[in-house]
């Protein structure tokens, strides 16, 4: 009976990334400035722009440039409902970044090749893990969406296997860790614990703002305002939580999978 | 119906007389909690639910208290609500049976929720394995708190000979994340956002328990039409969280094609979802006085999704609910007494697996529901497959619930979704029914900033049970018996 029930809505599963899928493409990501460098005068009478923002992701300097952190934007879409000329939604999975700054709209200057230097790094260290990669993921205080978004990864629409990754039990087998959660102090040592259970290389993926900056729970008595301080970060992928092809995207970033197509690396 | 103000009695013996009498009485116990006072003083609250609603009754502890005589000795459902105490403002619950830590284990200051500064973060305290059973051959299996698969983090302490489970542990405290201190000093539009990732996966019931605080505090009257779409995510939600219960129930069974196809109808509904409101999880759709907006798609194509939702994912049921190798994993598995649940107050699922007929959309309904017809579903074997039937059954009451409200919401496009509602000051209490079960606030604002502002989920209120229902069970049965609790870490944890 269930086979039959298993052949009965034909293949569901997305092609994507080596082909576009328009859920992927419908995704929101976070929020950001529309013309990055763009400048705005706060208005009479209207709250200022950084106010807006309930984690403290927006900031204006002297010249009234506006600046938004990704890694802080819990998407409650204040923003783009009171400022939709300046602010809008990222649209596609492509919001995850090679370094905490890489979240800031518009861009940090940085030393120049410094993000080519991350990236061949990287690529370095993955270039051995090709077609077989294992994940392992540790919540460090989340909210519990981001588990059902990871582990939406393994249903028949995205099925991971497709692309030879693999969810693993044990840290001794994972090249590839995910974290969860704003970095509950609870959780600081065994997250550390299994970062060194794992054999070298490895990679370290944010999952979601509270991960990457914190979010709503911040830095406080019970939580580290995110993961960063407690191992090593490869990819930040903020989103509160981030949709399973923006998680699908992170994995593939750091793992330097990513076609030429979905490229916008940042 | 309680406003929050409840009765203050002379004295914490009078207070447990109180509730000990009201509970024999018939009244379910729902909450206790401190507020610390500003002259260091400690407010005890504890919440009942009787027939007429919710009752508050109150007794202050004196600056300088440092203990209290418990009341878990005279009601167990305190167990843990005690040792959350302890943990949350230091003060040491007189003859509680085990008052070690719970959701909170560190050597610093207590945070005090309440009481407005912020302590310094301070290193866990490097605890001993707890162990209760003594015996030859005996061991303790400690699972977590990063454990296999893709789950939240919380430790479970397994005492075995081998194969039976004579006693389990729970240590929840790993991801505790200060959500009750966070809340103050915030806005009233701001607590919904932390309201909504108090608990993730209930989002929505979450931020309605919130908002129905602050809306009973302005006086606001939330538009039909509000009332409605909230009704809409409320459902949606309770769809994706049983669901979720189904996958990982068959998952645990190695029912690959099951796992697999609940897995599309949870990502389905998940989907739809993002489709009416832009988020996956209901995010941002509830505000209080009433919610952000429309939904983005007409009632005509909610209507037209939520028919194909429901042939699809009912046939799969009715062959879920025929697969006697499953089946058979379910029945006796984790069984929980109606009379234990009652003498708890078990909510959601587990208590109408065990007996009870209580569910807060029919017993105190709010929104929309009070117009709508509800059927409250419930079973008295108390097993784990009851709690599955119950929740089949309440999917498609969701079902029946969610055509009423889309039929309802096409006769009132374009009406007013929301009504101004920010409270200077006062205090109140607000409920929903989350997929888990009943969701309590109790929110004081004060210049209209929240002061206190209490998250009583369900989760925590039902976790504890765990500790009762393996009698027979063996260690394969654990994934069943979880995976039918259907509970969120993040919710107990906070």
């Amino acid at each position: 009976m269930w086979a039959l029930r298993g052949l009965r809505n034909g293949v569901l599963t997305t092609r994507w990334p080596a082909r576009p899928d328009d859920y992927a493409a419908s995704t929101r990501g976070p929020a950001t400035v529309l013309t990055p460098g763009g400048q705005a005068s706060s208005q009479n009478g209207r709250p200022s722009l950084a106010e807006l923002c309930p984690t403290g992701a927006i900031s204006q300097d002297g010249q009234g440039t506006v600046s938004l952190d990704q890694g802080r934007c819990i998407q409650c879409g204040r923003c783009v409902a009171a400022r939709p000329d300046l602010f809008g939604w990222q649209p596609g999975p492509g919001s995850a970044a090679l370094s905490r700054t890489g979240l800031v709209v518009p861009p940090v200057a940085e030393t120049p090749g410094r993000l080519a230097e991350v990236r061949s790094g990287l690529r370095a260290r993955t270039r051995a893990l090709r077609r077989s990669v294992h994940l392992r993921h540790v919540d460090a205080g989340s909210d519990g969406t981001e588990e059902w978004e990871i582990l939406a990864l393994t249903n028949p629409v995205y099925d991971i296997h497709r692309l030879g990754i693999f969810f693993t039990a044990s840290p001794r087998h994972a090249d590839v860790l995910l974290a969860t959660g704003a970095g509950a102090r609870g959780m600081t040592e065994p997250l550390r614990k299994t970062y060194d259970a794992m054999p070298h290389p490895k990679v370290v993926i944010a999952v979601g703002t509270d991960a990457a900056g914190g979010g709503l729970p911040g830095s406080s008595y019970a939580a580290a305002g995110g993961i960063g301080g407690i191992v090593p970060v490869d990819v930040w992928l903020p989103g509160s939580p981030p949709s399973p092809f923006s998680i699908l995207y992170a994995v593939l970033l750091g793992l330097g999978r990513l076609p030429a197509q979905e490229g916008g690396l940042r | 119906m309680a406003t929050g103000t409840g009765t203050i009695l002379g004295s914490v013996p009078a207070l447990w007389d109180e509730l000990t009498r009201r509970v024999a009485a018939g009244c379910r116990f729902a909450d206790l909690f401190g507020t610390a006072q500003h002259d260091g003083g400690l407010l005890l609250t504890a919440q009942l639910t009787g027939p007429a609603g919710l009752e508050t009754w109150q007794a202050l502890l004196p600056p300088g208290t440092v203990s209290y005589p418990a009341l878990t000795p005279r009601l167990g459902a305190a167990f843990w609500y005690e040792r959350e105490i302890r943990d949350m403002f230091g003060i040491m619950p007189e003859g509680h049976p085990r008052p070690q830590p719970l959701i909170l284990a560190t050597a610093g200051d207590p945070p005090r929720p309440g009481g407005g500064s912020q302590p310094a973060a301070a290193e866990r305290v490097p605890e001993v394995l707890p162990s209760h059973v003594a015996g030859p051959g005996l061991f303790t299996i400690p699972h977590g708190p990063v454990r296999s698969g893709v789950v939240e983090s919380i430790e479970y302490l397994v005492e075995t000979p081998g194969e039976d489970i004579p006693h389990l542990n729970m240590r929840v405290f790993y991801k505790h994340r200060g959500v009750e201190k966070r809340f103050e000093g915030m806005t009233s539009a701001d607590g919904v956002l932390l309201a909504e990732r108090t608990e993730g996966i209930a989002s929505v019931a979450h931020a309605l328990a919130y908002c129905h605080a602050l809306e009973r505090l302005a006086g606001a009257e939330v538009p039909w039409a509000a009332g409605l779409i909230r009704v809409v995510h409320a459902e949606l939600e309770r769809l994706a969280c049983h669901l979720d219960v189904i996958v990982r129930l068959a998952d645990g069974a190695g029912l690959a094609v099951a796992t697999a196809r609940f897995g599309w109808h949870k990502e389905q509904v998940l989907r739809l979802v993002g489709q009416l409101c832009g988020s996956r999880f209901g995010r941002g759709v509830v505000i209080p006085g009433g919610v952000q907006g429309s939904p983005r798609i007409a009632p005509a194509e909610l209507l037209a999704t939520l028919t194909e939702l429901d042939r699809s994912l009912g046939v799969d049921l009715r062959v879920l609910m025929g697969t006697a190798s499953f089946l058979d994993r379910l029945r006796r598995t984790g069984p929980l007494a109606p009379q234990r649940a009652a003498e708890h107050g078990a909510l959601g699922p587990i208590g109408r697996g065990s007996g009870s007929t209580d569910d807060g959309r029919a017993a105190r309904p709010y929104d929309a529901y009070g117009s709508l017809s509800v059927r409250v579903a419930s079973r008295r074997d108390g097993d784990a497959m009851a709690r599955l039937e119950v929740r089949v059954e309440e999917i498609a009451q969701s079902f029946h619930l969610l055509r009423q409200a889309a039929d309802e919401l096409a006769g009132v496009a374009g009406g007013p979704v929301q009504v101004p509602c920010d409270p200077a000051g006062g205090r109140a209490v607000g409920w929903a029914e989350a997929p888990q079960g009943e969701v309590l606030y109790d929110v004081s604002v004060s210049g209209g900033r929240i002061t206190r502002c209490r998250a009583r989920t369900a989760s925590f209120h039902n976790l504890v049970l765990m500790h009762e229902v393996f009698a027979g069970d063996i260690l394969t049965d654990f994934p069943f018996i979880e995976a039918s609790f259907g509970l969120s870490v993040a919710g107990v944890a906070r």
